[in-house]
């Protein structure tokens, strides 16, 4: 592949850049060669994503150098970067949903051109590289999947030398995984260099030559993946052995907390996605996971469950008996409903305001409010036992809830909700950019509250957590949910054939087809 | 007056009504298609008005006036840029501040001139076609800025809809953190947007004080900034609606002063007639608000939100 | 090359200091206006901000001139910490006053304690119907509040106009624009002998003090400033936005419009068509300036009632046209805007970073 002579495409020494209140990046070594796919490994908060900023001209290093193909450079701007040679695929992708795909493309290429003659360039690259894109459709109208063809296919018309995938599977299915890899086989195969941003230590033992560790915004440890096990790369990552959640056997059987039954409602959204016939019941003492891959109408079932989309009728969801459908998220709170809502910041909390003001947010049934006035003793006493009980490292009661990291906020509005014996709890997203030790605990709460008799919904596009938490398993597609089936009566492999719409007793629609 | 001349005079007066709408309202298209929601307009307008008549006067030019105009909102427009883009203070609050200010400072300003009048600026006949019957008049015989109105709405149809420049613009105000990603100078691009947005409310506001009616007088401006943004809003973002919309207002405006000429006896108070561009302006954002989705899919999506590049 | 860095912590220092850096920089600002205008830059500072406090008369006036700049910035407070935006007191006072005038004039024979507050009651519900329609064209077709409560101000203004020459216009008023002067039923009771300072001060004290319970210690305070902090939030934790929006424009307007009643029956004793002062428009940067709690609200209708006072003796003494507070007041909120970025970010000056 490559000779021991040749210089490194990319090389970074002693990288290290400093924000106001935290070290991001402390002294990051990485060598890149070309050809190479190298991984970039470590948990939600290592400093993955600042290091690519870096790399890709978006932010600027504190102290530390840059070589590329040999050369110390300074990468000012993202237009610089590209100028050398370096493409970047976003986790967020970069895209504008009311412009058409070319003029999307056009926008990033430096050169202007006659569009007619950028479709067929478009046309050609995609075709080559297996991501198959109409240059003519407007982007809001595409599925995740073929956004991200698009996020590449714009990257790969600048014959990038280097390639920066930040996180590209958390929004594929596992077939869609497989043809991705396919397609950065075959550009590494050409001499590209591919940086591959990861938390996922299975793809990564597939796909990459090599792995650079980060924990906490330093290198700690460097491999060759396809040599080492997924515990060991673990330990590398998080600094100790990952806990296992201590599943127990699934109580299930119980009363039917949450039942939805022929839920269908247009999304208010104009791009969003429309629910179609949704049913679906869920028992005390069992944890029920959706899966499904993003953009797929999780955010609309959840605004139905939650209340804060209110429907029509009445009928569709019933919470703890209760024919709820029109009622707000207030009166199904009283039914004994608890939410976790997919954003931690300006909807599960309010990031200005501290952590005490945030419990009354649901809590303000709970004896916290007398007489139309707020009682700040008990808001506060609630708040301490929430944050000593979830083990939530912030600076007190007091402090805002923009200050604490993702994975201590999320402890603390789980705990908001748990602290109030919910009948029914709903989680979305519920360890979403959390590292490892807090999500590991929010897991073990959800089961702890299901071993309870508490029913619980999970709404999430992690596979291996649904598997690792979850009674039961259904999958959302276009709007439409799957039967439930019990997780130890399927795989991962089946459940992401369904996640591209197609289960049994599914309508395959053309467009269910493709994901 | 018989009926012909009638309706000349009317579509005449509505074009002419309509003239500074559809300059303000241009501008401020552009700014917030950038993504910037600039409230300042009517505080614009009244130091452009101040700016130019005083230039005019000085220097016996309407020409100079309208130049005043154009740089004495572009000087307004730079400040509120400094403030929402540079400082990312509130967009609502400085525009607010700054129609504030800005109607403030041209009363203040505006004092020494008010019984002071200006000549009358003549209109530009364009031979033969203003002799057409009925319309040649009003669209053939106006004053050049009338001209200029047209010629701005064309440019500006042009430039977003034609131009990589507006597509550019279009991408900045729809998902800036996107476009930085991309790696366009958001706030370069919105500051440039913003200039150009003051520099036109300028010129309409110099219009009112230089062309339309060639005197000072407090308070002149009487609304006519927040009807352009209203007009921008009722246009859904796109250029050709604010030249209708321009013209609809153009001729609510003008309405009480036909009412009277005509010789139409109605027994209406003459402020019930000057209110009616104020109800005409609620009633149209009520009618074009009423389908959420309408609005979500037309107006900048980053409209009024502050953009933070974290480098 | 300057540039921002977003601070761990909101700076609690910048927070007290901002306003004062604002002041300071507009009190700077008018020595150079001063200057500009061919004054001296201190005899101006003297007259324009000095010789209104001269006395205990002069103090009175202060007052008198804040009581409506309390009233309305408490009600607007209210709505700009949910985010509704009520630009509209100015019409929302006229309206309330307007309703107190028709109470005055209409009522014969009443003593002053049933009238003044029959004019009160008036004057809030006058205001909060004109704010009302703000609210209705909200919630039901999503109409920005910000235009259409402006153009009402517009309207108001016109109403105003057509009552004072037409239906009330005063027979034996010479022709003028002006209503009968009220009777002495109708007129605030002095609080100090001698000067023009009013009842109002105690309804302004009350307001402020509501005010502050409402927002901070109330649960439906609570709701509304979530609101304003994240709608989604709000959304989530099931508080309605429209009660939300009702909420803010009824107390802008209800507030208003005693501000409007206050007036004519008060200082004025009357209605004209010259009833308003922009207390409408001014009180919005007095809300602002007051960073939207009560006790900044007093504070700034203090210092703004000032800046009033300090251009009508401006106008007196140095020949300058009063319309020069409103350029001070400008000023003020514009340096409040600007400082106010201090508190949540740091200036770096250096060659990039």
């Amino acid at each position: 592949m490559t000779t021991k002579a040749a210089a490194p495409r990319l090389q970074l020494r002693g990288i290290r850049k400093v924000y106001p209140s935290v070290v991001a990046n402390d002294g990051i070594d990485l060598t890149v060669m070309p050809g190479e796919i190298h991984a970039v490994l470590g948990e939600n908060g290592a400093g993955k994503s600042t290091l690519m900023k870096i790399i890709y001209g978006a932010a600027h290093p504190t102290e530390g150098e840059i070589f590329w193909e040999g050369q110390p450079v300074r990468i000012l701007s993202p237009t610089q970067a590209r100028a050398l040679g370096i493409g970047m695929v976003f986790q967020h992708f970069a895209l504008f949903e009311t412009l058409t795909v070319v003029e999307n493309v056009a926008l990033a290429l430096a050169e202007s051109g006659k569009l007619a003659d950028l479709s067929t360039r478009i046309e050609e690259v995609s075709r080559r590289y297996g991501l198959p894109v109409d240059p003519r459709r407007l982007v809001h109208s595409l599925s995740v999947g073929e956004r991200q063809r698009v996020e590449i296919t714009r990257c790969l018309l600048q014959a990038p030398k280097l390639l920066i995938m930040d996180e590209p599977t958390s929004v594929l299915t596992p077939q869609a995984v497989r043809k991705l890899f396919e397609t950065l086989r075959q550009l590494a195969a050409e001499g590209c260099s591919v940086l591959y941003i990861s938390h996922k230590l299975d793809e990564i033992r597939d796909l990459c030559h090599s792995a650079t560790v980060l924990r906490a915004g330093k290198v700690t440890g460097q491999c060759t993946p396809a040599n080492e096990s997924p515990k060991s790369m673990a330990r590398m990552m998080i600094g100790k052995d990952l806990t296992v959640c201590q599943h127990g056997a699934p109580a299930g059987g119980g009363e039917v907390r949450l039942r939805l039954s022929g839920l269908s409602h247009a999304s208010d959204d104009p791009f969003g996605t429309d629910l179609r016939d949704v049913h679906l019941d869920v028992h005390a003492g069992e944890i029920v996971g959706i899966a499904g891959v993003s953009g797929n109408g999780q955010a609309e079932l959840l605004y139905a469950i939650s209340g804060e989309e209110p429907l029509a009728e009445k009928f569709p969801v019933q919470v703890c008996g209760v024919e709820a459908g029109r009622f707000g998220p207030a009166p199904r709170r009283e039914l004994g409903m608890g939410f976790v809502p997919e954003e931690r910041l300006g909807r599960g909390a309010v990031p200005r305001f501290s952590l005490a003001e945030n419990a009354l947010l649901t809590t303000h049934r709970a004896g916290m409010v007398k007489h139309g006035f707020i009682d700040f003793g008990a808001m506060q006493a609630f708040s301490k036992r929430c944050i000593e009980r979830f083990d939530v490292r912030c600076g007190g009661t007091q402090a805002e809830a923009r200050s604490l990291s993702g994975g201590n906020l999320q402890k603390y509005i789980v705990g908001r909700e748990v602290l109030q014996n919910p009948k029914l709890l709903v989680a979305a997203q519920p360890t979403w950019g959390v590292d490892v030790g807090a999500a590991a605990f929010i897991r073990q709460s959800l089961i702890d509250l299901r071993n309870a008799g508490t029913a619980v919904l999970v709404i999430s596009e992690e596979l291996d957590e649904l598997f690792e938490i979850c009674d039961r398993i259904a999958v959302i597609a276009k709007g439409r949910l799957s039967i439930a089936k019990p997780v130890a009566e399927t795989n991962v492999e089946e459940i992401g054939v369904w996640m591209s719409g197609l289960w049994p007793g599914a309508d395959v629609t053309p467009e269910a087809a493709h994901a | 007056m018989d009926a012909t001349s009638l309706i000349t005079s009317i579509l005449f007066a509505t074009i002419v009504a309509g003239t500074p709408l559809i300059i303000t309202a241009l501008g401020e298209l552009v700014v917030e298609r950038s993504g910037v929601l600039n409230l300042g307009a009517e505080g614009i307008m009244a130091v452009g008005a101040v700016a130019g008549f005083a230039a005019a006067h000085q220097s016996g030019s309407p020409w100079l006036g309208a130049l005043a105009g154009m740089a004495a909102g572009a000087a307004m427009s730079l400040l509120f840029a400094v403030l929402v883009l540079t400082l990312t203070a509130n967009q609502v609050a400085s525009g607010l501040a700054l129609s504030i200010f800005g109607v403030g400072l041209s009363a203040f300003v505006g004092k020494p001139y008010e019984s002071v009048a200006l000549p009358a600026v003549p209109v530009l006949r364009i031979p033969l076609l203003a002799d057409i019957p009925l319309i040649g008049g009003p669209l053939f015989a106006q004053q050049a800025l009338v001209y200029f109105s047209w010629f701005l709405f064309a440019a500006i149809a042009w430039f977003l809809y034609r131009s990589r420049a507006g597509l550019v613009t279009r991408a900045v105000g729809e998902s800036p953190s996107s476009a930085h990603a991309v790696g366009y100078r958001v706030i370069r691009i919105r500051y440039a947007a913003t200039v150009f947005g003051g520099a036109m409310a300028g010129i309409g506001g110099a219009f009112l004080s230089v062309f339309y009616t060639p005197l000072w007088v407090e308070g002149m401006v009487a609304g006519r900034g927040w009807i352009a943004l209203a007009l921008v809003v009722f246009a859904t973002w796109r250029p050709l609606r604010v030249l209708i919309g321009a013209y609809l207002f153009g001729g609510v405006m003008i309405a009480q002063l036909f009412v009277q000429g005509s010789g139409l006896q109605i027994d209406v108070p003459a402020q019930f007639l000057s209110s009616l561009p104020y109800l005409a302006t609620i009633i149209v954002l009520v009618a074009i608000s009423r389908n959420p989705n309408k609005i979500r899919l037309n107006s900048p999506i980053s409209l009024g939100q502050p953009y933070r590049p974290d480098a | 090359m300057l540039s921002f860095e977003a601070r761990a912590e909101p700076s609690v220092r910048m927070r007290y200091l901002a306003p004062l850096l604002a002041v300071a920089l507009t009190l700077l600002g008018g020595l150079v206006i001063f200057a500009a205008l061919g004054k001296n830059p201190v005899e101006g500072f003297r007259v324009f901000f000095v010789s209104p406090l001269k006395d205990g008369y002069g103090v009175a006036e202060l007052l008198l001139k804040a009581t409506p700049l309390m009233l309305i910035a408490v009600g607007l407070a209210v709505g700009f910490r949910a985010n509704v935006w009520n630009i509209g007191a100015e019409g929302q006072y006229i309206a309330g006053a307007i309703a107190a005038s028709g109470v005055a004039l209409h009522v014969d024979g009443a003593s002053s304690y049933t009238l003044l507050p029959a004019m009160v009651v008036a004057g809030a519900v006058g205001g909060a119907l004109w704010a009302a329609i703000v609210a209705v064209l909200k919630t039901h077709f999503n109409a920005n509040e910000i235009l259409v409560s402006l153009m009402l101000v517009y309207v108001a203004q016109l109403v105003v106009s057509w009552i004072v020459h037409g239906p009330w216009r005063d027979p034996e008023g010479f022709n003028f624009p002006q209503t009968k002067m009220f009777d002495e039923a109708a007129i605030l009771p002095l609080l100090v002998a001698g000067t023009r300072l009013n009842a109002a001060l105690v309804i302004a004290f009350a307001a402020l003090v509501g005010g502050y319970l409402f927002l901070e210690r109330s649960f439906a305070g609570f709701r509304m400033r979530v609101a304003g902090q994240a709608a989604a939030a709000a959304r989530y934790a099931g508080f309605s936005s429209a009660r939300t929006v009702w909420t803010g424009l009824l107390a802008g307007g209800a507030l208003a419009g005693i501000a409007g009643m206050s007036e004519v029956a008060g200082p004025m004793g009357q209605l004209t068509d010259h009833v308003s002062n922009n207390y409408g428009f001014a009180a919005i940067i007095v809300a602002f300036v007051g960073r939207l709690n009560a006790i900044g609200i007093l504070f700034a209708s203090l210092l703004m009632a000032l800046l009033y006072l300090g251009g009508e003796q401006a106008q007196q003494y140095l020949n300058l046209p009063s319309s020069i507070s409103m350029v001070f007041q400008g000023m003020l909120l514009f340096f409040l805007l600007g400082a106010d970025v201090f508190v949540y970010y740091r200036l770096r000056i250096g060659a990039g970073n």
